[in-house]
């Protein structure tokens, strides 16, 4: 789109939520407007505002505009990275795209993996933009802009996670004004979500946050809601009982889409096309084959509880954190393993374990309670093991690569000022949530089938109100998303609010020996392919797929292996060995 | 014994790597090699291949964090049994 001179063009991916309102005040200072679309209000604004249009937009976007007369191109991403956003640098072009692969199609672009994007996505699980899993591909960070002015790129950013301080946090606070304000902020980024010309689905996982947007959708607008939900065959991940519960007592047309393992294998190389990088779990498999069933039934656009597990806290790592914490600090404890039991009641590999050994496994150093990264150290070393099949060349390649020193080296400086909590929380939202949950888990898979995926407790206001709580206010003790909980009170049916959480997983290395997917999986992983691409040892990734085959890998760590040597070797295969073939 | 022990903690928790050798002593846990999976797949492999059922109050580093200290359990407990 460009304006009436020609002087302004944009293309944009993506959806502003208050482009009504922005439009309405444009039109008070006079602008006049073509369309209904919220492309032009970007448009518009950025004629009247320049580059800091951006701090008036409320939505999930990646776009770039070209402004002739300052002969300077402008790309923006929106402030979490819902929307995603590549470059590249070719022979004199600056190439941008939503996707990789729209890159890849410039013949100009070399298609290298980058060994070091490897390494980063086998300690993090995602890669710490601008890196990529291919080299010079770039992605754009949440919350930057771009500009390209006389060859020279300017990257800054216009938003960021931001926390209280210890100080700021002695202030008091009435606990039942926030879970008041809380939910009126939820209802109203409900309410501008539900903005679509097309019908608005919302998926129901079973737990707290997505039957919290449903039910506010609900109560608060006369939208009619179907609801989408995937159940699994085998009882360790399935939560359709409880879905069922909620839809029943919303009363929507709800429905469901069955997942196999043969089924979540079967898919696993085109959720693997959609994601461009390697992935650990199999986890957005059944997400692809849920926004499957929401295309064939007519929808195109999906409400999702996605980020409130982020910003209140849900997860068990911020649990985990704090529990780990106690021991380092009060080793002689004699609750200790108990206090582990409690954290992981629905993983019975944990329940069955001796105090003796549970004091092994969780043992917490001086050393380690003093890192600035303590909440994340025990994934991210769990998932470091994995490098232990890359080959000799490879591990050469990154052996002086310092990934924490790294990640330390992007810490905002006010991080140190924060409590554990608050940082707990900041790396999974800066790195987590835009690099795994966001994309593989949520739009990729979501875009696969044309879904638009929107995220209201990812609204921006949610999250800078949720930041500046209390950590007491979201996780009491050991309760998680207290806050949440309190302002969901008599609209979540009390059996859901008050429901152990469950996270959401899926079955892994399992789903590769049932139905067609075998047939593939033992292609990318012979020893002749693994030894071709040079980024694994043959032979050990022989012996642990015979671990799997056998159904002897039974723990994370080499479920994860499997998933990632077998992804990593399908992201080669589509992406740079066989790249323009896939259907 | 001590041999399909250490075939077993080889080609299960260490998949066969060149470079890492064990010796009889050294600790599994220390070593990073066995982790909270890691035993509960070690007390199956010991019930499937020696028929040794280890119970609950059994279940430590003592019993079963080397190989030698496997060797000793195993025979404790088959004489136990005899």
């Amino acid at each position: 789109m460009h304006n009436e001179s020609g002087t302004v063009s944009i293309v944009f991916n993506g959806e502003i939520f208050n482009f009504l309102e922005l439009r309405q005040e444009l039109i008070r200072k006079g602008c006049r407007f073509r369309t209904q679309s919220d492309t032009e209000v970007i448009l518009r604004l950025y004629e009247t505002k320049g580059e800091e249009c951006v701090h008036d937009l409320n939505g999930q976007w990646a776009f770039a505009i070209w402004d002739k007369n300052k002969q300077k191109l402008f790309l923006s991403r929106d402030r979490l990275g819902i929307a995603p956003l590549f470059y590249t640098q070719a022979e004199g072009a600056f190439i941008f795209g939503s996707e990789i692969k729209a890159i890849f199609a410039d013949s100009r672009v070399a298609r290298r993996v980058d060994t070091a994007g490897l390494n980063e996505i086998f300690t993090f699980w995602v890669n710490l933009p601008p890196r990529t899993f291919f080299e010079k591909i770039r992605e754009l960070p949440p919350g930057h802009s771009l500009s390209l002015k006389d060859g020279e790129i300017r990257i800054t950013p216009y938003w960021r996670l931001d926390y209280p301080s210890a100080q700021q946090l002695r202030r008091a606070v009435d606990e039942r004004e926030c879970a008041q304000r809380l939910l009126e902020l939820l209802v109203d980024a409900t309410r501008l979500r539900l903005r679509a010309d097309v019908p608005v689905g919302a998926y129901l996982s079973g737990g707290l946050d997505s039957s919290a947007i449903a039910a506010i959708v609900r109560r608060y607008t006369d939208t009619p809601l179907k609801t989408f939900s995937v159940s699994f065959e085998e009882a360790e991940f399935d939560e359709s009982r409880h879905q069922r519960e909620v839809a029943g007592a919303l009363g929507t047309e709800h429905r469901e889409v069955p997942c196999s393992y043969g089924d979540i294998g079967r898919v696993f190389p085109r959720v693997v096309w959609h994601a461009e990088k390697p992935l650990l779990r199999t986890a957005p498999a059944p997400l692809y084959l849920l926004s499957r069933l929401m295309r064939e039934s007519g929808y195109k656009v999906v409400l999702t509880g996605e980020g409130s597990d982020e910003i209140f806290g849900g997860y068990d790592l911020f649990k985990e954190a704090k529990i780990r914490r106690f021991w380092g600090v009060r080793p002689e404890s004699q609750m200790r393993p108990l206090l582990l039991k409690r954290l992981y009641p629905y993983l019975p590999k944990v329940q069955a374990q001796s105090p003796a050994y549970l004091e092994a496994f969780f043992h917490v150093g001086a050393q380690e309670v003093s890192s600035r990264l303590f909440s994340h150290l025990p994934r991210w070393e769990l998932t470091s093991k994995l490098k232990m099949f890359l080959s000799p060349e490879a591990l050469h390649r990154v052996a002086d690569s310092d990934l924490y020193g790294e990640i330390e080296a992007q810490l905002p400086e006010d991080y140190d000022r924060w409590d554990n909590f608050s940082r707990a929380q900041y790396l999974e939202a800066k790195y987590l949530l835009p690099g795994y949950l966001l994309s593989s888990q949520a739009d990729r898979v979501a875009m696969a089938h044309s879904i638009e995926a929107r995220y209201p407790f990812l609204d921006h206001r949610v999250v800078e109100f949720a930041n500046a709580l209390p950590p007491r206010l979201k996780m009491k003790v050991l309760r998680e998303k207290y806050i949440l909980k309190r302002a969901t009170t008599g609209l979540v049916p009390e059996s859901i609010r008050n429901r152990v959480k469950q996270p959401y997983r899926s079955p892994d290395g399992k789903s590769f020996f049932a139905g067609g997917a075998r047939e593939y999986a033992e292609a990318a992983l012979s020893p002749e392919r693994i030894g071709r691409h040079g980024i694994f040892q043959p032979a050990a990734v022989r012996k642990l797929v015979e671990k799997v085959r056998l159904g002897h890998a039974i723990g994370i760590k080499d479920n994860m292996a499997f998933v990632g040597v077998l992804s990593t070797q399908l992201v080669v295969d589509q992406f740079i060995d066989h790249f323009g073939e896939v259907q | 014994m001590k041999d399909v022990l250490r075939q077993f903690i080889n080609d299960n928790f260490l998949f066969g790597l060149q470079g890492r050798t064990l010796s009889d002593d050294d600790s599994l846990l220390e070593k990073r090699i066995i982790d909270s999976t890691g035993v509960l797949e070690l007390i199956a492999f010991l019930d499937a291949t020696f028929g040794v059922k280890v119970q609950d109050d059994e279940l430590l580093p003592e019993n079963l964090d080397s190989i030698n200290r496997l060797v000793r359990f195993i025979e404790k407990k088959s004489k136990a049994a005899a």
